[in-house]
């Protein structure tokens, strides 16, 4: 962002057309900060939780599929990568190819809850689900672990879902030219949201299927 | 103000809608500011009904309420008051109004966003209103929702929690919309010790709310899992532990008393400058405690958690740090009174209220540093006295601050003046009855007597009594301030720009503003004072 009237004794002087680029990008970061404390807290009862029952949670990450959890991580960060150059794509004014990068990551995000949805069900089969008799009658440790899979697991999935919605209504937005090479703050808020969603797994991931 | 001034105003540009759509569905900062004011203020009443009513209850238990009615009476009191009124408070009402115009712009960063905060604000409300009505009755766990009982009891405890989680979030977006607004929107020349006190605060708070708001959300989302699916993180039976719910909840709940201050803090330093007639003593100080506090007071939450089971070394820490935050709390006290030092005095209703603030403050920090001191709270803890303290806080604070700034700022909202003398007797009534209902308190708890009784010993009944009949009092002076705010916006005298000789910028306009706030963009040269006195001292 190039800021020529930058004097020591002067505002941004932006107050006449409503809000700037970098007010945007500021706003959206700030956004972010809040769902790192939103996600942190769940990171700290994991940690507290963790420490408690280290034995239990070794033992219970072994109910995790890893091989599902690899695909997923590949597959959310393979999105990412889309989104970010759908936002190269358009800066180029290259409408289609956005587009379509967009439509991409939406893809990767359905994959990402239609294997998140084959893992859940196979558990719930087994009947390791919150307040099952069965999840009762393990030890505390194992009632905490699946208790936390299960909430951090199913918040991250709501992101994803409204990453998917969010993301449609940027292909609606870039169709509709709200979009374009010059005004793209939106895009590229989007995009940062994806990435941390994206960051959020690559945390969940290790803590969930690779602690056994 | 003439004619012409009334027909340009924002209460005329309703834009694209007519009649009740055209507040509601309004972008316009002011007039989202007014509707916030306007619901704020009605949960403040139904909240003081309330308090009036758990009064009651205590000086004759069992007449009025049952013991169950009795914990929902004051659940809801403390629900209302600290989630629909005092928390969004003054931020969402006079920042929304006047943020833009003090800093010289159109409207906030994002006034859709903004909009958008206000229907949240509304949802979370009619949530927890429903709450109220529902089978299954009001919350009983008090306020602060402490599991494992908010898990277990069988009032509506998910409807009301989950109401507040949705006002956390008009809270954070109203956060990062002010933030945003005051990094990019200043006007040219307005640097950022240009700015007037009252955006220093807005700031801070700003920042406390976006970084304190989403803790108090997941913290919330657990007692409702915990409700429907069982997640036990703070059931000891399923492998938690209660002692988290606390710790996340005063994680967040701790800062928000600065959420609630830090804002109450920039009125009074609008206010006294103003009639004084004199610039602050101290600008710097003023604005950078400001976010001193915002910063210390994110690591103190464990003072409300001494007696609950911590290790020393947390609590001695805890009880440093909450030491060091009176500091900054204390420079600003300090400079307001060195303000008024020499100043050109005038006793006007604003200034009373200001006034009020400091001396009730005082109060309220300095009884907070003896439960913040680990000894006495063992003995103070859980008793009147911390009630005392926190209703000194937050009413005598924020309250009477809020009330400052309504009479500051009336005639600016409103285009009108309202009546000086019935005012001043409303004042009076509110700051004796106030004393008399809370000082009582901390003379009750000194003694012994712990909070959310609903038969107190008979022992104490002297002292309930008394306090009983400050709250009679305190509601007098409500009503009588009220009532003469509400006749003086339906007959009172139309108001000049500029009654008070306020130096800020939103004195340069017409009262009320005009919808775009500046025909053109205001330029500024220097401070936001200038004040007769200063120009005297050259």
């Amino acid at each position: 962002m190039k800021r020529t009237d930058r004097m020591a004794e002067s505002g941004p002087a932006s107050n006449i057309k409503g809000i700037d680029y970098t007010g945007k990008k500021i706003s959206m970061w700030i956004f972010l900060y809040t769902e790192l404390l939103f996600f942190g807290c769940m990171f700290l009862l994991y940690a507290i939780f963790r420490s408690q029952y280290a034995a239990e949670f070794h033992i219970s990450a072994k109910e995790e599929d890893i091989v599902l959890g690899t695909i997923n991580t590949f597959v959310l960060l393979t999105s990412s990568c889309f989104i970010a150059i759908s936002i190269a794509a358009i800066r180029q004014g290259k409408k289609r190819v956005s587009m379509w990068l967009q439509f991409a990551t939406i893809l990767c995000a359905v994959i990402f809850l239609t294997i998140k949805y084959f893992e859940w069900n196979a558990k719930i089969v087994k009947g390791i689900y919150p307040n099952s008799d069965i999840l009762l009658g393990m030890g505390n440790g194992e009632i905490l672990f699946f208790g936390l899979y299960y909430v951090m697991t199913g918040i991250h999935g709501l992101h994803v879902l409204i990453g998917i919605i969010v993301i449609a209504l940027m292909v609606y937005y870039t169709h509709k030219d709200v979009i374009t090479a010059v005004e793209f703050a939106k895009l590229e808020n989007t995009g940062l949201y994806w990435h941390f969603v994206d960051i959020v797994w690559i945390y969940l991931f290790p803590l969930f299927y690779l602690v056994t | 103000m003439n004619k012409e001034n009334e027909d340009t105003s924002f209460y005329t540009d309703s834009g694209r809608y007519r009649g009740i759509l055209a507040w509601l569905m309004s972008t316009d900062h002011k007039r989202i500011g007014l509707m916030y004011l306007g619901a704020l203020l009605s949960f403040f009443s139904v909240g003081v009904l309330l308090g009036v009513l758990i009064r009651l209850s205590l000086i004759a238990p069992g007449t009025i309420f049952n013991a169950q009615q009795y914990n929902q009476l004051f659940t809801i009191h403390g629900v209302m008051m600290i989630f629909l009124f005092i928390i969004p408070g003054i931020p969402v009402a006079f920042g929304n109004f006047l943020l833009p115009i003090m800093i010289g712009a159109n409207d906030v960063a994002f006034p859709r966003l903004n909009r958008f905060t206000w229907w949240l604000y509304l949802t979370g409300a009619l949530i927890i209103l429903l709450a109220l009505l529902l089978k299954g009755g009001p919350p009983d766990t008090g306020w602060t929702f402490y599991a494992p009982y908010s898990i277990e009891t069988k009032t509506n405890v998910t409807l009301a929690v989950f109401g507040v989680f949705i006002l956390g979030f008009s809270s954070i977006f109203t956060g990062l919309n002010f933030v945003t607004t005051i990094h990019r929107m200043r006007t040219r020349g307005m640097s950022w010790f240009r700015m007037p006190l009252f955006i220093w605060t807005l700031y801070a708070t700003g920042w406390v709310q976006v970084l304190a708001t989403p803790v108090l959300a997941i913290t919330l989302v657990f007692i409702i899992l915990g409700r429907f699916f069982g997640i036990g993180f703070f059931d000891p039976s399923r492998g938690g532990d209660p002692l988290l719910y606390e710790h996340l909840f005063w994680m967040y709940s701790h800062p928000a008393v600065y959420i609630m201050v830090l804002p109450a803090m920039g009125i009074i330093s609008e206010v006294i400058p103003v009639f004084a007639r004199k610039k602050i003593f101290g600008y710097h100080a003023v604005a950078l405690s400001a976010l001193a506090i915002a910063i210390v007071g994110y690591l103190v939450w464990g003072h409300h958690m001494f007696t609950s089971g911590m290790s020393d070394t947390a609590r001695v820490i805890f009880s440093f740090i909450t030491f060091l935050v009176a500091v900054p709390s204390g420079v600003k006290i300090f400079n307001w009174v060195s303000t008024l030092y020499k100043g050109s005095i005038e006793l006007s209703s604003p200034l009373l209220f200001a006034l009020s603030f400091i001396f009730l403050f005082s109060v309220g920090g300095l009884t907070g540093l003896i439960i913040g001191s680990l000894a006495p709270n063992l003995h103070l803890h859980g008793t009147y006295f911390i009630v005392a303290h926190f209703h000194y806080v937050m009413f005598g604070g924020a309250g009477f601050s809020f009330l400052a700034g309504l009479h500051y700022w009336f005639p600016k909202m409103f285009g009108r003046m309202y009546n000086e003398k019935r005012a001043k007797i409303g004042w009076f009534f509110l700051f004796t009855g106030f004393n008399v209902l809370y000082f009582s308190m901390f003379i009750l708890g000194y003694q012994g007597m712990p909070r959310r009784y609903f038969e107190p010993p008979p022992q104490y009944h002297g002292w309930e009594l008394i306090s009983t009949i400050g709250s009679w009092l305190l509601a007098t002076g409500l009503i009588t301030i009220f009532n003469n705010l509400i006749r003086g916006l339906f007959s009172g005298e139309k108001a000049p720009a500029n009654p008070w000789g306020g130096r800020t910028l939103e004195w340069t306009i017409q009262s009320p503003p005009p919808a775009e706030n500046f025909k053109e963009s205001p330029v500024i040269t220097g401070n936001p004072f200038g004040h007769e006195k200063d120009r005297q001292n050259g």
